[in-house]
This record gives structure tokens, C-alpha cells and sequence, in this order.
């Protein structure tokens, strides 16, 4: 048991080198000088040097990417090319607002699809099983920019009762636990809740339906189990799975709000990610990247680490 | 669905030998299905199972045995199947049931054992956990005391080591094993019917005949009455007090286990005989039934064996023939039972 947690456990490090070995050469693999963004095209060029040294670009490539592993792990992502933050303070607080709104977004996306999927998949074939399955599919295949504008325009435009832009009242970054600031939350959460929701009803659905056609659950019922008993073997079966899958589309959630969050406004990892793409701001999208990618990383461990719990099964394989 | 079992043809039941029989099916009909094509997979079968007898259902996958079985604790998916006729299980009438009293039926006064052991657990809980819930759910004790019950039980059908087996998952278990151990689940509430549906079928042969032994023993000390479904007649001949042989649905010789063995009369049973490899007929050629099942969707308006019969004439294609009593309970249903006499 330990030794295959251990195992899960270890096989993060390779992942985390390559994972920051990307990052690192984005810079180097994006077109145009990267000391572009940082000094105008005619500075003199002694000061062309002295930035050059400063960000470290004169050095040999390994050499860099040593020194950038080193800095990062004491969390030091470096300086933002356009306003000259520190990228990780910078990061981490549009961290925390993305992570908020994935949370509430799967929150809302994964009960909503739990749900309807055990219902849809118990009652295959129903009314009920079909109108839910159209819906689902609507999730997944609707642009979610677009919803996102449609409800800007019936909830904040048409009806005024939520608020279309920005992550709480005036322009404040501190969130916190109030309505001023939950009314903020509801529409993004809701638009990026939509994807989530149908993949996760969909994949439930599918796997209550093939877990009803095993054997075992007929001989669950021949022992004389009520239905509601059965009910809860079924779940327990589709539980690995059903987190599987939610545990992904957190993940892409966390990188994927791009477009949500800037219909939006809502300072996030998304949006600051869309301004430095625009500023070329390398330093910036650097650390971002590596900071969602590790947080993928993560996630996806906790995920395996619940799902063989879960199901002791995975352990042997 | 429910009205259809609300609304079935009342069957009078005649009185038979034994006055308070374990199981008593009287012209049962099962059709799966569609308004548009309906399968017919039972089409009239009167069986009656006295206490503590073991009676095995023979016949060939199709014939309608394992529905026959699965009617008996009204097992089939309710919304696709039709039951009609009389199932009447230790004086309750499992048709009229509500869906709470077949619950507390199912499990406790009929329990089945099924053809794959590893199918038949859930794979996600223990062993043990699997028998205590149902101890607990038919005797409202605790946790703990079903465990206990669950250790009993693997104790009694001698899994090695028993109480570290409880704490197995499914898939730990050899197929040997944790057949024991599904039959230790069937017991675990003290049925009085044991449904056994091919239950030997997907072992190896050592351990078949050990699974047997251990059955016979069982009912054998607990007075249970027992069906079992099989299509292998050595099975049958090891087990049983009483074989009944079916096809496509309906039942075409039943008698005691010798009687039927050593004299088979329905040519179908006499095929099956035939097809059989055994130790006088070394060297000879197995003869194999020619032909195959008919279409249960569209069954012949006669015998359904007549096609594949060598006997077969023409009254045989044109009416079903009924069961003619042939002496001490041994009966077939066949119009030519003069020429396959012996």
C-alpha cells in the first residue's frame, strides 16, 4: 500500500523538472529578442548591457536555467518585464483569485453533474435521462465566452442584479467572505461551472449505466438489499472515476478561464496571463505558467493518492 | 413492470403429492422485450420442489433454466419482463409481492449462489463487509456481529485463514475461494431454497467437484431445499434427488435422478445422454444433436424439439405435446414416447 503511494509520490520530481525545463525555455523559444519588451529598440547600448546582466541573459544557457531552478525554489520568479513587480507576489495573489473561482465553478459544476448524472444514468432511457443528456451536451459544446456575455447582458445589463466586472466592490483585490463580494463570484462561477458540469454528467452517466449491468448488482438485490443500499454500491463504484475526471477539470479550469475571466474582468491567473501575453511580458508569463503547471502537477497526485483509496484495486496495477 | 404482475391470469393451483411444498410454479411464462419483438424465453413450466429435496434444472444455454431460476426471486429487470402464471416460494406468492416484502424475502428465505463468483462481488468492498450487510440487513444486528456471522460462515465452508479472508477484496480471492465464499454470503441468513445457477460452470474441474461435495454436505446438514442450473448431467447426477430437463422453454422430461438418468424417454434427453463423453463409450464418436435451438421470438406451434428430433412426424410439428406420466414421477412431454422406450 505505502510503497505504491511512495512510488506516486516520487514520480512527481521528473515531472516538475521538465515541467520548469518548458518554462524556462519559453523565452528562448518565442520569436524576437526577449531584451524587446525590456528596453526600447534605440537605448543606448551600454544600457542594452547592463540590463542584459541584470536579468542574466549574458550567461550560457544551462547556466541560466540552474540559476532560474534555484531562485524559483526559493520563490523567486523574477521581475515583471513591464511594470517591474516581483512575478510572484504578482502571481500568487491572481493565483488566489483563479483558484476561487475553479473552486466555486467545479463546486457548482461537480454537484450539478454528480447528481444528474447518477439520476440520468439510474433512469436510462427516461424522460428525465434524456433532457438531462441534452443539457449536458449543451454544457460541453456551448463557448463559454459567449454564455458569459449572454448572462452579462440578461443579469447585469437587462435585469442590473449582478455585477459584470471585477472580483468585489471598487477596484479591491482582497476578497472576502461577504456578498459584496459573492455577487461578484456568481456569474463567472456559474459561466465556468457549464463545462464541468456536462463532462462530469456525461462520464457519471455512462459509468452508473455500466456498473448496473454487472453481475453484482443483481446479486446485490438477490441478498435483499433495498434499492437504496444498491444505490450506494453504485456510487461507490463511480466515485474514483467521477473524481478522476473532476480532478482534470479543475486543472483546466485553472489554466483554461482565460477567456471567462477576461469577459469578466476578473483578476485571475487568466487575465494576467492575457496582459502579458499582450506586453510580451516573458518573466510574467513564465511563472505563471510554471506556477499552474505545478499545481496541475499536485492536483493530479492528490487525485491518484484519493483515487486508491477509493478503489484498492488501482494499488495492484 | 408491477401491473403486469398485478394484473396476471389467476392460476388455480391443484393440490400435488406433497401438501406443503417448498416451491410450487405453475404455467409460467416469461417474455423479455418490446411490443414489437418479444423473446418467449418461459412458455409454461409447472415445477414443484418438496422440502429438502434437490431438484437440478438441465438444459442448454437459451432453454430458458437460468429465467426460470431468476423468476423464483423475481429477478429479472422489471420494466423489460413479463411474468405470468402462479411462483409460489415456502407459501408466499412471490408475484403478488410488494417491492419491500420481496426485499426482505430475497436474501433470507431464497438465496442465490451465481455462475461467476468474481462477478458476483462487488469489487469495491471487502468479503466480509459484503456478508455483514446482508446479516444486518436481515437481522438488524451491528456491523461487528454480522462479522462475526461472516467468520462463522468462512469457518464452515472451510476458507483457509478465514478471518485475514474477511478483510479481502474480491479480487484477492482465487475462483475456488471465493465461490466458498458467495456460498457462505447465500447462507448467511439461514435460506430455506438455495438457487445455485451453474454454479460449478466457471471452475476448474478439481475445484468443481469440491464446491459440489461442499454444497451436498451443507444442505445436507441445514435441510435446505435446493434448484440447481446446470448443462452439465454430471453435476446433475452428483447432486441431485430430482432433474428436470428443459427446452426452449418449456420442460420436457422430469423425474428422480436414476429414473431419468438410466432411462431417458424425450428424445432430447436421450440426444443429450449421447452427446456426453463417458468411460463405456471410449473410442467411439460423440454424437452431437444436429441442428440448433429455435428462435424464441418465433417458437414452432409444435414441439420445439420436433426440427432436430429423429422420431419427429407430423402430428409432432403441428401440436404441443403434453406431460404423460410414465410411473413414479418420471414424466414426458413427447407424442412418441412408444418408440423411444427401451
Amino acid at each position: 500500500m505505502s510503497t505504491y503511494f511512495l512510488k506516486r509520490i516520487l514520480y512527481v520530481v521528473p515531472i516538475t523538472l521538465a515541467v520548469s525545463f518548458f518554462c524556462f525555455s519559453l523565452v528562448h523559444l518565442s520569436p524576437g529578442d526577449p531584451m524587446d519588451a525590456v528596453v526600447s529598440a534605440d537605448a543606448p547600448r551600454e544600457v542594452v548591457a547592463m540590463v542584459e546582466r541584470a536579468y542574466g541573459f549574458d550567461r550560457p544557457l544551462p547556466e541560466q536555467f540552474a540559476l532560474w531552478v534555484s531562485r524559483a525554489l526559493q520563490g523567486d520568479l523574477g521581475l515583471s518585464a513591464a511594470n517591474g513587480r516581483a512575478v510572484t507576489a504578482e502571481v500568487f495573489a491572481a493565483l488566489k483569485n483563479t483558484l476561487l473561482l475553479a473552486l466555486a465553478a467545479s463546486l457548482i459544476g461537480f454537484t450539478l453533474g454528480c447528481t444528474f448524472g447518477l439520476l440520468a444514468g439510474y433512469w436510462q432511457g427516461s424522460l428525465l435521462d434524456r433532457l438531462v443528456t441534452g443539457f449536458a451536451v449543451g454544457g460541453v459544446s456551448v463557448p463559454h465566452y459567449w454564455l458569459g456575455m449572454l448572462l452579462v447582458i440578461v443579469f447585469s445589463v437587462e435585469l442590473n442584479w449582478l455585477p459584470s466586472s471585477g472580483a468585489g466592490p471598487g477596484s479591491s483585490n482582497d476578497w472576502a467572505f461577504e456578498w459584496a463580494y459573492l455577487r461578484h463570484l456568481i456569474l463567472p462561477a456559474v459561466t465556468l461551472s457549464v463545462i464541468p458540469m456536462g463532462v462530469v454528467t456525461r462520464t457519471v452517466r455512462a459509468m452508473v449505466a455500466e456498473i448496473l449491468a454487472h453481475e453484482f448488482v443483481e446479486a446485490l438485490r438477490a441478498k435483499g438489499l433495498a434499492e437504496k443500499r444498491v444505490f450506494l454500491h453504485v456510487v461507490k463504484n463511480v466515485a474514483p472515476t467521477a473524481l478522476a475526471v473532476m480532478g482534470l477539470q479543475l486543472g483546466y479550469l485553472l489554466g483554461g478561464s482565460i477567456l471567462v475571466e477576461t469577459v469578466f474582468s476578473w483578476p485571475g491567473t487568466g487575465l494576467l496571463l492575457n496582459n502579458a501575453i499582450f506586453q510580451r511580458d516573458l518573466p510574467i508569463l513564465q511563472g505563471t505558467i510554471l506556477v499552474l503547471a505545478l499545481f496541475f502537477v499536485l492536483l493530479n497526485l492528490i487525485v491518484d493518492l484519493a483515487q486508491a483509496r477509493l478503489d484498492p484495486r488501482i494499488q495492484r496495477s | 413492470m408491477k401491473s403486469d404482475v398485478m394484473t396476471r391470469t389467476a392460476v388455480q393451483t391443484p393440490l400435488t403429492a406433497s401438501a406443503d411444498p417448498m416451491v410450487e410454479i405453475r404455467d409460467l411464462h416469461v417474455h423479455f422485450g418490446t411490443p414489437r419483438r418479444q423473446v418467449q424465453a418461459v412458455n409454461g413450466v409447472d415445477l414443484t420442489l418438496a422440502r429438502g429435496e434437490v431438484l437440478t434444472i438441465l438444459g442448454e444455454s437459451g432453454s430458458g433454466k437460468s429465467v426460470t431460476l431468476r423468476s423464483l426471486m423475481r429477478l429479472l429487470p422489471e420494466r423489460k419482463t413479463r411474468l405470468t402464471g402462479s411462483v409460489r416460494v415456502d407459501g408466499q406468492d412471490v408475484l403478488a409481492m410488494s417491492r419491500r416484502e420481496l426485499s426482505r424475502f430475497r436474501g433470507r428465505t431464497a438465496a442465490m449462489i451465481f455462475q461467476e463468483p468474481m462477478l458476483a462481488f462487488d469489487p469495491v468492498f471487502t468479503v466480509g463487509d459484503q456478508i455483514a450487510e446482508t446479516v444486518c440487513r436481515h437481522e438488524g444486528v451491528s456491523r461487528r456481529e454480522g462479522l462475526a456471522r461472516a467468520l462463522e460462515l468462512f469457518d464452515r465452508v472451510r476458507i483457509p485463514s478465514a478471518k485475514r479472508r474477511l478483510a479481502n477484496y474480491p479480487y484477492e480471492l482465487s475462483g475456488g475461494m471465493s465461490q466458498r465464499a458467495m456460498i457462505a454470503l447465500a447462507l448467511s441468513c439461514r435460506p430455506k431454497l438455495l438457487l445455485a445457477d451453474e454454479p460449478t460452470t466457471a471452475l476448474d474441474a478439481t475445484v468443481q467437484i469440491q464446491i459440489l461435495l461442499l454444497l451436498r454436505e451443507l444442505q445436507r446438514e441445514l435441510g435446505m431445499s435446493v434448484i440447481f442450473v446446470t448443462h452439465d448431467m454430471g453435476v446433475a447426477n452428483e447432486i441431485s434427488d430430482r432433474i428436470a430437463v428443459m427446452y426452449a422453454g418449456r420442460l420436457v422430461e422430469t423425474g428422480a435422478v436414476d429414473s431419468v438418468i438410466a432411462q431417458p424417454r424425450h428424445p432430447y434427453t436421450l440426444g443429450l445422454m449421447h452427446s456426453r463423453a463417458s468411460g463405456e463409450l471410449r473410442g467411439q464418436r460423440l454424437s452431437a444433436i444436429p441442428g440448433a435451438p429455435p428462435d424464441m421470438s418465433a417458437p414452432p406451434p409444435g414441439c420445439a424439439f420436433a426440427p432436430r428430433c429423429p422420431h419427429a412426424d407430423a402430428t409432432c410439428t403441428q401440436a404441443l405435446p403434453g406431460m404423460s406420466e410414465l410411473g413414479d414421477g418420471h414424466r414426458a412431454a413427447c407424442w412418441r414416447l412408444g418408440e423411444t422406450a427401451s
